[in-house]
């Protein structure tokens, strides 16, 4: 597996970390890329097998989606919706300030 | 620059030659379902903050989304009224990215396979000329929910009544080439969606809102780089947005610029759009299939269920509308714009003439509700009455001109326009002897005019019709007023 070549770098972990906004120590991006690399080369491992004639999967349980009637079942439940919020006021969630 | 140039809709003068406008629109429409499409809390609009909010749509812990078999219905019944391909196996993705009023942090979206694949439709300009735009997709999502910049300086309020009511994405091929088809698009797709009852189209709700992806090239060359304008709610501002955008892009190429690939908004206090998101993260959802939804799969005898509940569509009810009635293609695109148009025109038209009835409906009657801010189903003139106010003018009892007085009248008091016709003694007056009378009259208080007119002054005529009209208080048959002054001349 490690005779693959290495697909992440630094600049790769620094870009997944702010898209998941995640904050890293500087101490540990090297130690996270080498991971990385570890797992995605473990994975390549499936490469190998041909697929060609193989339909991508979504799911391996064969079960179909259940679907469910068009009914007002749900809600009026602020105070549950509510209750782990840091911040409420008059039934909302209060966040910083967050406008592009 | 060359002014003298005729431009089409769409093209852009520049300093280098003409550009044209390459665009394509998602269009988001709210499915008209009581509950959300995986949870079963109320997706109605105006309720208290958070009260529409089940578990689920908070994004607990441990909760499971279940699919709302309304909603697939209505994607897949509207992708048969786009013409469109229906997928019996479909997937729903993950498409990543944060915002507070988004609390899964991800919205559950259908990426690879749509449930509703390629389709077109035909869309009406006001030329009259039709164009046929493509369908790439259209597939369900999850709405986000609403934040509220300006309840506090340093905070925004979040609202999650809308989080996961559903939308369909109808997403269009780069087909349209200016802003008037763009708005004819919206138009047509809004329409269909009425007729079919898979949402209620009202834009300023938000029920339906456009993305509008632009860029402009030389004509003949490859695609230029796009720009997408964000959550357009308006035909207007979608024409607004378009052209000031294609403008914008013009400029920077023209100055040897480049544009970037990036999401921009429309202000509508400038008519301008600015940047929206750094290009850097713009679309880098990371989608993959939602582990917490099996494949939605549905038999071809399912699909055949819901294709024999299709209306009438707008297309095939105007092409009815022409050969029933012998009206315009263009007053018949007016018409099937909305049900209730067809409706109302088809109960005034029946056994009258359609012509001028759709001419009255479209001119006069559109004209004064729209004076008024009345919608058609309010309107203080039933289809009925309009239908008997045509029999009026078509049997010759008033003129065209005194029914205008007429209608007026009816749109005031709301009687039927014969008797208004009788209180008034607005009848024409066909009998030729009457109008002799008036023609004698005017010609013995003219005998200057007369004799110029035998001279040769043949422009007179009109002088002694316009006249004995006047005299009659517009109650004279002119056809009549015509043939007799001619006789007597």
């Amino acid at each position: 597996m490690s005779n693959k070549e290495s697909i992440v770098d630094i600049p790769t972990v620094n870009k997944i970390a702010r898209l998941s906004r995640l904050n890293i120590p500087e101490a540990s991006k090297q130690n996270l890329t080498n991971d990385l690399n570890n797992i995605l080369g473990f994975v390549a491992q499936l490469d190998e097998v041909n697929t060609s004639d193989v339909e991508p999967l979504a799911s391996v349980t064969g079960h179909k989606l259940p679907l469910r009637s068009d009914k007002v079942t749900d809600g009026n439940i602020e105070d549950l919706v509510l209750k782990n919020a840091p911040e409420s006021s008059s039934g909302f969630f209060v966040v910083p300030k967050v406008i592009e | 620059m060359n002014e003298s140039i005729n431009l089409k809709p769409g093209q852009i003068n520049g300093e280098t030659g003409i550009w044209e406008m390459v665009i394509g629109l998602e269009i988001h429409a709210q499915i008209s379902s009581k509950s959300k499409l995986f949870s079963g809390a109320a997706a109605s609009f105006g309720a208290e903050a958070n009260s529409n909010v089940s578990l689920v749509d908070a994004a607990m812990p441990g909760m499971l989304p279940v699919i709302n078999e309304f909603c697939v219905e209505q994607a897949v019944k509207t992708g048969l009224a786009l013409n469109a391909k229906i997928n019996n196996v479909s997937i729903f993705d993950r498409k990543n990215y944060f915002y507070a009023d988004l609390p899964q942090g991800y919205q559950i979206s259908q990426f690879t396979k749509p449930i509703v694949g390629e389709g077109e439709i035909i869309i009406d300009l006001d030329d009259g000329l039709q164009t046929i735009i493509g369908i790439e997709r259209l597939h369900l999502e999850q709405d986000a929910g609403k934040s509220l910049h300006d309840q506090h300086p340093s905070k925004s309020y979040i609202d999650l009544n809308r989080t996961g009511v559903a939308l369909m994405e109808i997403v269009s091929k780069p087909d349209i080439r200016s802003p008037q088809e763009a708005g004819a698009y919206v138009k047509k797709i809004r329409s269909i969606l009425r007729y079919v009852g898979a949402c209620d189209g009202n834009m300023e709700e938000g029920s339906l809102r456009a993305d509008c992806n632009v860029s402009v090239r030389k004509s003949g060359e490859e695609f230029g780089t796009r720009c997408e304008i964000k959550n357009l709610n308006s035909v207007r501002f979608i024409i607004q947005a378009i052209q000031s955008e294609a403008e914008r892009q013009v400029e920077i190429l023209e100055e040897g610029g480049n544009i970037n690939q990036e999401t921009r908004l429309f202000d509508t206090s400038t008519g301008e759009t600015r940047s929206m998101r750094s290009k850097e993260d713009a679309h880098d959802y990371r989608y993959f299939p939602d582990p917490d939804l099996l494949p939605l799969e549905f038999s071809d005898s399912w699909v055949q269920k819901i294709r024999e509940t299709l209306p009438e569509l707008p297309d095939l009810l105007k092409k009815r509308l022409v050969n029933d009635f012998g009206i315009t293609p263009y007053d018949a695109s007016i018409l099937v714009e909305e049900k209730d148009y067809v409706d109302f025109y088809q109960k005034a038209a029946n056994g009258k003439d359609g012509k001028l009835t759709a001419n009255w409906m479209i001119t006069e009657l559109f004209g004064a509700l729209k004076k008024e801010n009345i919608s058609l189903s309010n309107s203080p003139i039933s289809p009925e009455k309009l239908g008997q106010l045509i029999a009026l003018i078509s049997d010759g009892t008033i003129s065209g001109k005194i029914a205008k007085d007429v209608f007026a009248e009816m749109m005031k008091s709301k009687k039927s326009p014969s008797n208004i016709v009788k209180e008034k003694g607005l009848e024409q007056v066909s009998d030729d002897t009457e109008i002799l009378k008036l023609i004698d009259k005017v010609i013995s208080e003219n005998e200057d005019k007369v004799k110029d007119y035998l001279g040769g002054k043949d422009k007179l005529f009109g002088f002694f019709v316009g006249q004995v009209m006047k005299l009659s208080q517009g109650k004279a048959n002119p056809g009549i007023v015509n043939k007799l002054l001619k006789e007597k001349l």
